[in-house]
């Protein structure tokens, strides 16, 4: 079984490194120190596993060959321009996407007649570097069809990543997590990224409490709007998050504090772009989304 | 009867007026600052050069307190003037007074009202902070209340030394029938002769909230976005939530049967242009940079506030109140 990572951020490298141990895996990435390092390294995993995988590491496709199963890990903002590297190449792959937010698929599948996976992942860790990964939360990633694909495909994948050591579940329709996800985080990320707070106990009481229910009450008029049953109830993955007792920093707020580009517009954007299709008011997520992305503008002034 | 007791009071209060004053200083009015920070070294430092009127400023700050009995209080700017107003950080020294003008930051009303109100048992304490409510505390501890609003802005350079920023007018009239429009007046007439021109109306909510709506629909997006005024208003999805927070705000108004004196869309619209106010940072960015408490509580969460008791939703203003209390949260993380 041969596996492609496209993408060797955080949730890239544990991908690739868990999926070393039980196939043939390759990561793609963009820089030729990074594809150094990691040939001549491997890739180090530590926190909730702990061992150094082989992986073959290179910046151009035509590289690696083809494959079996590619797995874009990459940030959304990154998307467009991974999925014009992968065009032409892995005629013999199924291609998975793995961003936050909606659209990732419609994106990749512009490049390519892949049959398409999608997937969402709870997993979460953080970067030392571009040859060590710390494994933090080992939560599942949920697969599902998206074209050309069924239930079955997606429970082969999430096999395949159980026999890797992560944790996985394959379902015949993802969007109800998807959904259930999207909501979550465009509420907690935005938040997050405005206040500087870590996801800790104030998104779930008081004056902030109340604006994080009335962001998910948008999003979940939204879901029913689009005639999406959610999973999860995001209010309740919120409340849960909130008390893991230590602290979380979600992305977007990592983000806006290294003043770097944020995942608003695949996040939030997305959640913005569903509501205006079916006409649901949102004026709570869209008075974030405006004011993240003034954020970005500020940044360097 | 009351009449009679109004008079009664008058002869005794101007009687009062001559014995501490003395004969052949000239002085009538004695205005005391509650608060001598940016707002209120610009009344305390222009009033200071009327003959007529005899100036104390009050602060916490021992520094500036020194620094003006030292050297005078200096504006310079948009004028440079230097006034020597009496300055005190200590409540007990202050005199029985005519007027009071509380410029502290609102958190800071009720401790600083409380701690001179002795000054004014006879007196009138006008206010020209920003937000709402500030009227409600002074009347909790003085009897008769002068609500206001002022637009000239500046900043504390060094003690003793403030930047005068814009002129702007003052607008006040009485809080309630305990205080009578000559009252209002009396102080107008004062401030404008002193260079910081002033109206008294019978009605100052008009003026109060439509700075309260402007302040409270520009200051917290600057906050939050790290913007300058202009570049908050040149981007349309900013901007259309800036008139979403004044709309509320004036639902809020009209609700309460205030009218508003000029739209707040107006001024902010004003304000954007580059020769006007595009690059300034509001002052809740800088608080937010410098990580001082905000003045959130008595903007967007005043306009809250007054929309439960009215019956009138302000999902915006709440959001945005939440917000800023969040980023206040995390300096405590």
């Amino acid at each position: 079984m041969k596996v492609v990572v496209a993408g060797a951020g955080t949730i890239g490298s544990l991908f690739a490194a868990h999926l070393a141990r039980v196939a043939d895996a390759s990561v793609l990435v963009r820089r030729e120190e990074h594809a150094r390092a990691l040939n001549d390294a491997g890739l180090r995993v530590s926190g909730h596993s702990d061992f150094t995988a082989r992986v073959d590491a290179a910046t151009d496709p035509a590289e690696l060959g083809d494959a079996e199963l590619v797995i874009v890990a990459c940030k959304g903002g990154d998307l467009e321009t991974v999925a014009t590297g992968l065009a032409g190449s892995f005629p013999g792959a199924t291609v998975m996407t793995t961003q936050n937010g909606l659209g990732a698929e419609e994106i990749v599948g512009a490049h390519g007649d892949w049959p398409l996976l999608s997937a969402v992942t709870f997993m979460s860790g953080t970067r030392h570097g571009d040859a060590h990964v710390e494994y933090v939360l080992d939560t599942a990633t949920w697969i599902g069809p998206y074209r050309d694909t069924t239930g079955d495909d997606a429970r082969r994948v999430a096999e395949l990543l159980v026999s890797a050591g992560l944790k996985a579940e394959g379902f015949d329709d993802l969007r109800p997590a998807q959904w259930s996800k999207l909501i979550f985080n465009a509420t907690v990320n935005a938040t997050a990224a405005l206040t500087g707070l870590p996801h800790d106990v104030h998104f779930a009481e008081g004056e902030l409490g109340r604006l994080v229910h009335g962001l998910v009450d948008e999003g979940k008029a939204v879901a029913a709007a689009a005639g999406v049953e959610l999973g999860e109830d995001p209010w309740e993955m919120n409340v849960l998050a909130t008390k893991r007792g230590h602290r979380h920093y979600p992305s977007m707020l990592e983000d806006v504090r290294s003043t770097r580009p944020t995942e608003i517009e695949l996040i939030t954007g997305s959640l913005l772009r569903e509501a205006k299709k079916h006409e649901v008011p949102v004026p709570l997520h869209a008075a974030l989304y405006a004011l993240v992305r003034g954020k970005e503008a500020s940044y360097g002034c | 009867m009351d009449v009679d007791r109004c008079q009664a009071r008058d002869v005794l209060r101007s009687a009062a007026s001559l014995e501490r004053q003395g004969p052949g200083t000239g002085v009538t009015i004695r205005i005391c600052i509650v608060g001598c920070g940016a707002v209120g070294s610009l009344f305390a430092a222009n009033l200071a050069r009327l003959d007529d009127v005899e100036v104390w400023a009050y602060d916490a700050s021992r520094e500036h307190v020194d620094a003006i009995n030292a050297h005078g209080l200096r504006l310079s700017g948009a004028d440079d003037v230097v006034g020597h107003p009496r300055a005190t950080a200590d409540p007990q020294d202050l005199p029985e007074c005519d007027f009071g003008i509380v410029a502290t930051k609102s958190m800071h009303t009720d401790a600083a009202i409380g701690a001179t109100a002795h000054a004014f048992a006879n007196g009138c304490v006008a206010t020209v902070q920003n937000g709402l409510g500030n009227e409600d505390v002074i009347a909790q501890h003085v009897e008769r209340v002068i609500r206001g609003t002022t637009f000239p802005a500046g900043k504390l350079l060094a003690p003793g030394h403030v930047q005068w920023d814009v002129k702007g007018d003052t607008t006040i009239g009485p809080y309630d029938s305990r205080v009578g429009m000559q009252e209002a007046e009396r102080l107008a007439e004062a401030c404008t002769r002193a260079g910081m021109p002033t109206h008294a109306v019978a009605d100052a909510r008009g003026p109060q909230w439509r700075k309260v709506i402007f302040n409270a629909s520009t200051n917290p997006i600057g906050a939050l976005t790290g913007l300058t005024h202009g570049r908050v208003c040149e981007r349309p999805d900013l901007r259309a939530l800036v008139s979403g927070l004044v709309d509320e705000g004036k639902a809020v108004a009209d609700a309460q049967g205030i009218e508003l004196d000029a739209d707040p869309e107006d001024l902010i619209d004003h304000a954007a242009k580059r020769e006007v106010a595009y690059d300034h940072k509001a002052s809740m960015l800088q608080d937010v940079e410098a990580r001082r408490q905000t003045e959130i509580d008595y903007l967007n969460g005043g306009i809250v506030r007054a929309g439960d008791e009215h019956g009138v939703v302000t999902p915006l203003n709440r959001a945005i109140w939440a917000l800023i209390k969040g980023v206040e949260d995390s300096w405590a993380t």
